[in-house]
């Protein structure tokens, strides 16, 4: 089962490549730069699933003290956090010839960054705690109160100041995106979703063996 | 025994331990005296230059006194398998998070209280006349950083290299507070009305109530086994 999911997540990748590079049209005004957005909109797409699974599994975690639940949350927390790198580091990669810089105080920029640390932090918390039983009611209520704090931290931050254009595909009214570009942007969402099922499906395994 | 009056022991109790060993207060304050050297010396003498950094200063001054004082909260409770006795306390045990909150609170305030007197006095700033507004912002701002700073300490206590996850753990949870209050406290002693901040407070408040609301929710795991 696991092992069909890492092969659909493999050929989801392949066809996100070749929507992005092949299908996709060269965008008119960045160039060739833009399709770093097939990597960075499905990154951080998959950050939030993945931030929204921790929530899920540290709730039902301290309600039924399963330690599937814990796994779970451990585990997405720790993709999460990779996805959101992939994130930060393909948007500064894509910031410094659109912007002229790797990095700025943006609003978004610095939510994202945020929410990276609470996570990091909420794995080192997982690192530093020797009981396991402990370590799970622990990390829960880290992993909930990180996941409360999300909208107050983009509320605090959005005041504070913005650069990054506001979001295209879920802001209100018909999409200005070109359908050629929109396609290969739900391509790569797709195959990343699908990687990312494979990533925790395996490392709930890990943890799961791990533990006995 | 009622759940205020529970909570209400346990407030009693800390200030009590540290009227009597005045162990935090003084070292505390002390602490204070010194960062305010130091962000002299951090920035130089220039006067424009320290007057635009200050409410920026102030509020990393709360922080870090913040940080020293709220991570220790329940090292008391470590000695003497005290912590056993909170646990076996009978009845809701997110009393003893409000007990423990309130008397970080008192502890916070009174830091809070020398350092904004030192602040007006050595950096010349005239703290005096947006005093009601900014004592608003002081206390809800000290309000979200000790609730779940609180919270946090009951769980570092209980784990390794604990003085360096507290601080990791809490500053980027508290970043919005952070914001807030400095933003705040900047529209403030520019000298701008308090309707001008009013977004910020209504920030601040909200993100306390979520703050206090999930410590009383979730102390309850934090304190088993």
């Amino acid at each position: 089962m696991t092992r069909v999911l890492g092969w659909l997540a493999a050929l989801g990748l392949l066809a996100g490549v070749a929507a992005g590079f092949g299908y996709a049209p060269r965008e008119a005004i960045q160039g060739n730069v833009q399709r770093i957005m097939y990597l960075h909109v499905p990154s951080v797409l998959t950050a939030y699933l993945a931030f929204g699974l921790v929530l899920l599994g540290s709730i039902a975690y301290l309600a039924t003290r399963r330690p599937g639940w814990d796994r779970l949350a451990a585990s997405a927390a720790e993709i999460g956090v990779l996805f959101t790198a992939i994130t930060i580091v393909s948007g500064s990669i894509w910031g410094k010839p659109t912007w002229g810089t790797w990095w700025t105080w943006d609003a978004r920029l610095t939510s994202t960054a945020i929410l990276l640390l609470v996570y990091v932090g909420y794995l080192m918390l997982r690192g530093l705690v020797d009981d396991a039983e402990a370590r799970g009611r622990y990390a829960a209520v880290v992993g909930i109160l990180g996941a409360v704090n999300i909208p107050i931290v983009h509320f605090s931050v959005k005041w504070w100041r913005a650069l990054h254009q506001p979001s295209t595909i879920l802001g209100p009214g018909p999409s200005p995106i070109d359908p050629a570009i929109g396609l290969a942007l739900l391509v790569n969402w797709i195959a990343f979703t699908l990687l990312f099922a494979y990533f925790l499906a395996r490392r709930i395994e890990i943890a799961r063996l791990e533990e006995t | 025994m009622t759940y205020v009056r529970r909570a209400w022991i346990v407030f009693q109790k800390d200030l009590l331990i540290e009227r009597r060993s005045k162990e935090q207060t003084n070292a505390l304050l002390f602490f204070c005296l010194v960062l305010l050297f130091l962000f002299q010396f951090a920035l130089g003498p220039d006067r424009d230059r320290l007057a635009a950094a200050l409410p920026g200063l102030l509020w990393l001054g709360f922080i870090l006194a913040g940080l020293l004082a709220l991570g220790r909260s329940f090292l008391a409770e470590r000695e003497n398998d005290c912590w056993e006795g909170l646990r076996l306390t009978p009845g809701d045990k997110s009393a003893i998070y409000l007990g423990k909150l309130a008397g970080n609170c008192v502890l916070m305030a009174a830091v809070e209280l020398v350092l904004v007197v030192l602040f007006g006095v050595f950096y010349n700033v005239d703290l005096w006349t947006p005093a009601a507004p900014l004592a608003l912002v002081l206390a809800l701002g000290t309000l979200g950083l000790a609730s779940v700073g609180t919270l946090f300490a009951a769980m570092t206590t209980q784990a390794r290299a604990r003085e360096l996850l507290f601080p990791v753990l809490l500053l980027p949870v508290q970043v919005p507070v952070l914001l807030a209050t400095v933003s705040a406290t900047q529209a403030l002693l520019l000298g701008q009305p308090l309707a001008d901040v009013a977004h910020w407070l209504k920030l601040l408040a909200g993100a306390d109530c979520v703050y206090v609301t999930i410590g009383i929710l979730t102390f309850e795991f934090v304190l088993e086994a």
